[in-house]
C-alpha cells in the first residue's frame, strides 16, 4: 500500500487527536470524506464508475461477453476481477511495484462477491453448460489517497448499477444447432440488481479507538485494521484483518458493529445519488475526466 | 456519523466567477510570445528563429521591456535565505553521525532550516544556526505548490487565533499550537509529546482546512490571507470546510476583504 513517513511527533498528534474524536481534518471518528460518484463516464463499456474520495480516485469498467459456464455451475454467469494499479497512482507502483496490491485487492474482490446472494448470477446465463454471460470487471487506480478498498467497493456497486447487458435470444433450428439472436434495439437491455451487492468498509485502528475513511497519514498511524463487507441490509459477507499488529477480540466486535452501522449509512446514501443521477436522464451533462 | 455522497459538477473558471476583464496571456512550452526582438528575455523564456518563445506552461508578465513566464505550478527552486520545511529521508551513515546525530535527529523527523547556498545542479545547502529553526514538535503539515507561497520578510507567523504556522518556500506548509513558553535552553531539538488541549487541535484544524481551500481556489498564502480565511470560515463546522460550495464562499470572501484592503 502507498505509505508516507511521519515524525514521532505527527504520530503523536494524530492519535491524540483520534483518542479525542477531532481528527486532523476536523472530522469525527466515523465520517466520511466528501464522496463524488460519476456513472458512464466510459463509453465502449457495458458499465462503468468513477469514485472520487478525497485524494482517491478509482475508475472501473465492466464489460460483459459471451463465455461458457465453469462446469461446477453450469447454470450461472460469473464475475472476474481486475485490478489495475497504475504508475500514476503514486511512484511505489512504477513497473511491477503496484502487482502485489492488485491482486490483493482482486482476491478481496472475489471473496466477498463469492456467495449466492450478491449477484444474481442465473440470471447471467443464456443456455445451461452452454452460454453465459461473464462479466469482466476492471478496476484502475488513479490516485491513491487513503482508503482504497472502500472506494474500489463503491465504485464496483455503481458500475455494476450502470451496467447494461444486450438483451439475448436463443433460437434453435429443426437440425438441434443453436443460434444467437442479438436484439435489434440497442436500448433493450437487461439490468442487474445491486441491492445485495456488498460495500467495503475499512476500520483502523489508531491508539485505542477505531476510524473509518483514513487518510494516508492515519494509516500509517493504524497498526491493524479491520475490512468488513457489509450488504445494504447490514449483513456482513466477509471480514479481514490487515496490518502486522494484532487486534483484541472485544475491539473486533465494535469495529464489525460499526461497519454494520456505517455500512448500511453508506448504501443507502449511494442507492439514493445513484437514483438521482439515474433520473436525470440521458441528457444530464457528463463532466468526466476533463470537468 | 457523516456521509455524503455527490454528483460531480462541471469546474467554473476562476476568471468567470471573479469578474475580470483582462484576460491572463496563457502559454505552453514552445508557444510564440512575440515576434518582436526588442524585448528583453526574462525566467521561463528563450530566442529561437527570431522570436521569443516561452519554455514553460504559465503566464506572460510584461514589465517594460522585460518579457518574463511565471509558471503556474513549478517544482521548487531554492534561493539563498528561503525558509524551508523538509523531512529527513535518508542520512549519511559514519560512526561520528550515528553517535552524535541519532539521538536528535531519526529519518521521517521534520525539520526548518534556511537555505545557505545552491549548488549548480539545483541540490540546496540548509543551516539551522539560529534557535527559532530546528525540529518541529506535534503539529499538521500541509504540502502545496511552492509557487502559491508568497515571500515574505518573515515566514514564521504567530496568529492571533492561536496556533503558529511556518510557511515554507518550498510549499511545505507546518501548523502548530504556539509554544507557551519560548524553550531558550533547549534549542529545538527535543519534542514535546504532551497531548495537545482540545481548543488548540480545533484552531489547528480549521487552519488547515483553510489552507486546503485557498490552494484550492489557487490563491497566494500569506499570513493576512490565512488570517482572513480562517475568519470567514468561523461560522462553518470545522469538517465542513472542504465542502466545494462552502470552500468557494469563504475563499470569495477572503478575496473581497483582501482587495479591499488593498484598495
Amino acid at each position: 500500500m502507498a505509505s508516507v513517513a511521519l515524525s514521532e511527533a505527527e504520530k503523536v498528534y494524530i492519535v491524540h487527536g483520534v483518542q479525542e474524536d477531532l481528527r486532523v481534518d476536523g472530522r469525527g471518528c466515523e465520517d466520511y470524506r466528501c464522496v463524488e460518484v460519476e456513472t458512464d463516464v466510459v463509453s465502449n463499456t457495458s458499465g462503468s464508475a468513477r469514485v472520487k474520495l478525497g485524494h482517491t480516485d478509482i475508475l472501473v469498467g465492466v464489460k460483459a461477453e459471451m463465455g461458457t459456464p465453469k462446469l461446477e455451475k453450469p447454470n450461472e454467469g460469473y464475475l472476474e476481477f481486475f485490478v489495475d494499479c497504475s504508475a500514476n497512482a503514486t511512484p511505489e507502483f512504477e513497473g511491477r511495484g503496484g502487482d502485489d496490491l492488485g491482486t490483493e485487492i482482486a482476491n478481496t474482490l472475489y471473496r466477498i462477491f463469492n456467495n449466492k446472494s450478491s449477484v444474481d448470477l442465473k440470471a447471467l446465463c443464456i443456455s445451461p453448460r452452454e452460454h453465459c454471460w461473464v462479466l469482466y470487471v476492471d478496476v484502475l487506480l488513479l490516485e491513491c489517497g487513503g482508503n482504497l478498498f472502500d472506494t474500489i467497493s463503491i465504485a464496483v456497486k455503481a458500475a455494476l448499477f450502470n451496467t447494461r447487458i444486450p438483451r439475448v435470444r436463443v433460437l434453435e433450428d429443426e437440425e438441434g444447432s443453436k443460434d444467437i439472436e442479438l436484439s435489434d434495439d440497442p436500448y433493450d437491455c437487461i439490468r442487474l440488481s445491486v441491492e445485495n451487492v456488498p460495500c467495503i468498509v475499512t476500520l483502523c485502528k489508531i491508539g485505542y479507538r477505531h476510524v473509518v475513511d483514513a487518510t494516508l497519514q492515519e494509516e500509517a498511524c493504524s497498526l491493524a485494521s479491520l475490512l468488513v463487507a457489509v450488504t445494504s441490509k447490514g449483513v456482513v459477507t466477509c471480514m479481514r484483518k490487515v496490518g502486522k499488529g494484532s487486534l483484541d477480540p472485544e475491539s473486533i466486535f465494535e469495529m464489525m458493529e460499526t461497519g454494520k452501522r456505517v455500512g448500511k449509512v453508506l448504501h443507502s446514501s449511494l442507492q439514493s445519488i445513484l437514483q438521482k443521477e439515474e433520473s436525470l436522464g440521458p441528457k444530464r451533462q457528463k463532466v468526466g475526466f476533463l470537468g | 456519523m457523516a456521509m455524503e455522497l455527490r454528483l460531480p459538477v462541471v469546474r467554473k473558471p476562476l476568471s468567470e466567477s471573479l469578474g475580470r476583464d483582462t484576460k491572463k496571456h496563457l502559454v505552453v512550452p514552445g508557444d510564440t510570445i512575440t515576434t518582436d526582438t526588442g524585448f528583453m528575455r526574462g525566467h521561463g523564456t528563450y530566442m529561437g528563429e527570431e522570436k521569443l518563445i516561452a519554455s514553460v506552461a504559465g503566464s506572460v508578465e510584461r514589465v517594460n521591456k522585460l518579457i518574463c513566464v511565471k509558471a503556474l505550478k513549478t517544482r521548487y527552486n531554492g534561493e539563498v535565505g528561503d525558509i524551508v520545511v523538509g523531512r529527513i529521508t535518508e542520512r549519511r551513515r559514519s560512526a561520528e553521525d550515528e553517535l552524535a546525530m541519532r539521538g536528535f535527529l531519526q529519518e521521517g523527523d521534520l525539520i526548518s532550516a534556511e537555505v545557505q547556498a545552491v549548488f549548480s545542479d539545483g541540490a540546496v545547502s540548509l543551516h539551522t544556526r539560529s534557535l527559532k529553526y530546528g525540529k518541529l514538535g506535534q503539529g499538521v503539515l500541509v504540502q502545496v505548490s511552492p509557487s502559491l507561497v508568497k515571500r515574505q520578510k518573515t515566514h514564521f507567523h504567530d496568529l492571533p487565533c492561536g496556533a503558529s504556522v511556518i510557511l515554507g518556500n518550498n510549499g511545505f506548509i507546518w501548523i502548530y499550537p504556539t509554544p507557551e513558553h519560548k524553550e531558550e535552553d533547549a534549542g529545538g531539538f527535543i519534542a514535546n509529546l504532551e497531548p495537545v488541549s482540545l481548543t488548540d487541535r480545533e484552531v489547528i484544524s480549521r487552519l488547515r482546512n483553510c489552507i486546503v481551500s485557498l490552494v484550492t481556489q489557487r490563491m497566494m498564502l500569506y499570513d493576512t490571507s490565512i488570517l482572513y480565511c480562517y475568519e470567514a470560515s468561523l461560522p462553518h463546522q470545522i469538517k465542513d470546510i472542504l465542502k466545494p460550495e462552502i470552500m468557494e464562499e469563504i475563499v470569495m470572501e477572503t478575496r473581497q476583504r483582501l482587495l479591499e484592503q488593498e484598495g
